[in-house]
């Protein structure tokens, strides 16, 4: 095993997990919680993939995945937002909906044959680094490049920034940020649609640049429902969120591998003469989600963190909320 | 009221006519099943036109065609019924837990684990082969039933004691639950490298219509199995239990309001765990009847997402028990229309715009909109 290799694919598969956490962590800072993540990379994967397929053009395919996904997930603000639907049923019927219309859309797609994906790069100076040169600056995919971008931006955009504040105020006591005059139900349009457009961006990534190509629902294999998972492991904080999600990815990645080798540590591999034992394997990236979510819950309360105060509340002007 | 003043502010001047909202104070009995009925025939209508788009010229046609085929023939209304057994149980699982406002996802996982279990009774083995059939269906379905249950008390063990959001507890071990049983289907009970288990003796079986066509001969191919009446049989007991008894006074209570239910001194803690439980022996038992009603050996293809139409079936029953029945045999032939079509993705398009449409319809139950003249 090549630990480089390893730790390399993992950052990438780990930026798929990357965009959409965020994503999800924008849209429950504004007190949406959206289930739907992973319908709307599924729609956001099949949709850019398709793009790509018809016209040749990636970055065409990424813009219709973002697009796409971002509008479904308009369905669900509408419905949380202005019909005060309970978001824990709208947004798993978002999941329906979206996977029901990738399916649908994306049929006949997993044969279609080469399709020009988006470009990788090796960054000139940085690539040079010792060690972590070869891990996060060398041969990645541009998306990769993105993430590193997206995290620090998405952290200094909610702490430091007067929208960010706003983002805050709505998603903790909307009711005084609308005496403030904030538009509560603006905000929370929003960053239901930043949450869809990222998550369709998640999709997009895996379609036409970490494991390119369209498998149906196999495509995301419940990484939306890990990103949730990851939101709450992250504590709602954008720089957690990007830990956790390069740390699964290199989870995964590295289940992938344990595969191969004859010999593991210095006995024979079980995985290897075996291959069904590897049913146990493909466990282990949904029991450490547990894991994890334990862990955070944990800590969350001893620490008396926790969740937006509004998270799922519906704001109604003039009722007594949060 | 402000509501009103938002939605109808604005238009005022352009339109000729204005949209006022007001929270009802109190709903017609009639209301609720009609915005029910009105949401799945809005499902339908959208799932058309998804249709259209994708490539069916009448949709509506094909829909008329479907319903012909499985509501004139017994063989058509025998084969919904087997699609309905399942659902009608884990419609059951999911209504248990809503009404606590647990959010159990994982009815889907919590079905193969019950497969599983009722499938370790005759492959470990754990009673011979020549065992009676009376002997052999209960205990596989009490081992399909505590299956369930355990799948079900880890989510809720860990929601009780860390509050762990059991959504997605329960969403993961959904997959969990496949890979297991992957394992065994693949790996130790693999039958001659093929991906399932081999057939169980006939007395762990659940006896089909079809199986005394030589007596009455119109059962001939009739694939309708003993599991059926588990359902409805389940549905009487969890109605019971909910609506008559005091653990499910304290059931609702703690998910109406969880604050006036600790007040009340009932333990939210302890609660969260047995329904939990009660909740994935349900879906459990939907899991042991699929494998010893329909395909007779443990596979993986067992389930089409019914765990996930459980959900929407129940909340489409407003978590009744009595009405899951009726509304599973609406999605066993909306599924089995799917599958007919070789389009079972169309019918998951259909459930997820039906749930839509339900809960967004929701909004007429809480509010009256009226169109008056400006």
């Amino acid at each position: 095993m090549n630990w480089t290799i390893i730790l390399q694919a993992g950052i990438a598969s780990g930026t798929v997990l990357l965009f959409a956490t965020i994503g999800e962590v924008l849209a429950e800072r504004s007190g949406i919680l959206n289930l739907g993540l992973e319908g709307m990379m599924l729609i956001g994967a099949m949709s850019a993939y398709s793009t790509a397929v018809s016209t040749g053009n990636p970055w065409l395919g990424l813009l219709v995945g973002m697009t796409v996904a971002g509008l479904l997930s308009l369905i669900h603000g509408f419905v949380c937002i202005h019909l005060q639907a309970d978001q824990v049923v709208s947004g798993l019927s978002l999941t329906f909906l979206g996977t029901g219309l990738s399916l649908v859309f994306g049929e006949g797609l997993s044969k279609a044959g080469a399709v020009s994906l988006l470009p990788r790069l090796t960054i000139p100076v940085l690539s040079s680094i010792p060690f972590l040169g070869d891990i996060l600056f060398t041969d990645q995919s541009i998306m990769v490049y993105v993430g590193y971008l997206l995290a620090p931006a998405a952290w200094y955009y909610i702490n430091r920034t007067r929208p960010g504040m706003h983002l805050r105020a709505v998603g903790e006591y909307p009711a005084a940020a609308d005496t403030m005059g904030i538009n509560v139900y603006g905000v929370r349009y929003l960053y239901t649609f930043v949450g869809g457009v990222l998550a369709g961006l998640a999709g997009a990534t895996i379609s036409l640049a970490i494991s390119p190509g369209w498998f149906s629902h196999m495509t995301t294999s419940g990484q939306g429902w890990i990103a949730i998972g990851l939101t709450i492991f992250a504590q709602w904080d954008p720089l957690r969120a990007a830990a956790g999600s390069y740390a699964f990815g290199a989870l995964r990645r590295l289940i992938l591998d344990l595969q191969a080798p004859t010999t593991l540590l210095f006995w024979d591999n079980p995985f290897y003469y075996n291959p069904y034992w590897g049913f146990f394997l493909k466990m282990i990236p949904y029991a450490f989600t547990i894991v994890v979510l334990v862990i955070g819950s944990r800590e969350a309360m001893r620490k008396r963190l926790g969740a937006p105060a509004a998270l799922s509340v519906p704001y109604i002007r003039g009722e007594r909320g949060v | 009221m402000t509501n009103a003043e938002q939605s109808g502010a604005g238009r005022q001047s352009t339109l000729p006519f204005k949209v006022q909202i007001e929270p009802r104070l109190n709903v017609p009995r009639w209301l609720p099943t009609a915005v029910s009925v009105g949401a799945v025939i809005l499902g339908l209508v959208l799932g058309a036109v998804a249709l259209r788009f994708a490539g069916e010229s009448h949709p509506f046609k094909a829909y008329a065609s479907i319903a012909k085929v499985l509501f004139s023939s017994w063989g058509g209304i025998s084969d919904v019924l087997v699609q309905a057994t399942p659902l009608i149980l884990v419609g059951l699982a999911c209504s248990v837990a809503f009404s606590m406002k647990l959010w159990n996802i994982g009815a889907e996982g919590q079905f193969f684990i019950g497969a599983f279990a009722a499938s370790v009774i005759v492959l470990a083995p754990v009673l011979p082969a020549e065992t009676p059939g009376w002997i052999f269906i209960p205990v596989m379905m009490i081992a399909g039933l505590i299956g369930g249950a355990l799948w079900g008390f880890l989510p809720g063990y860990l929601k009780a004691k860390f509050n762990v959001n059991e959504i997605i507890t329960t969403l993961m071990m959904n997959y969990i639950a496949i890979e297991w049983n992957n394992f065994f289907i693949f790996g130790v009970w693999s039958e001659g490298g093929f991906q399932m288990s081999p057939r169980f003796p006939k007395t762990a079986w659940l006896p089909r219509l079809a199986d005394y066509a030589r007596e009455i001969p119109k059962f001939g191919g009739l694939t309708l199995h003993l599991g059926l009446i588990f359902g409805p049989i389940a549905a009487v007991i969890v109605w019971f239990i909910l609506y008559r008894s005091k653990w499910g006074y304290e059931i609702r209570l703690a998910g109406d309001n969880p604050k006036a239910a600790r007040y009340a001194g009932i333990n939210i803690a302890r609660n969260t765990v047995l329904v939990m439980m009660l909740s994935g022996a349900l879906a459990g038992l939907a899991g042991m009847a699929q494998i010893c009603g329909v395909v007779r050996r443990l596979q993986g293809s067992i389930s089409p997402g019914y765990g996930f139409t459980g959900i929407i079936i129940a909340w489409l029953s407003k978590l009744n028990p009595l009405v899951v029945v009726a509304v599973s045999i609406f999605f066993g032939a909306l599924l089995l229309a799917g599958r007919e079509m070789g389009r079972s993705d169309i019918s998951m398009l259909i459930q997820g715009i039906i749930l839509f449409a339900l809960i967004a319809s929701e909004y007429l139950l809480r509010n009256r909109v009226r169109i008056v003249r400006a």
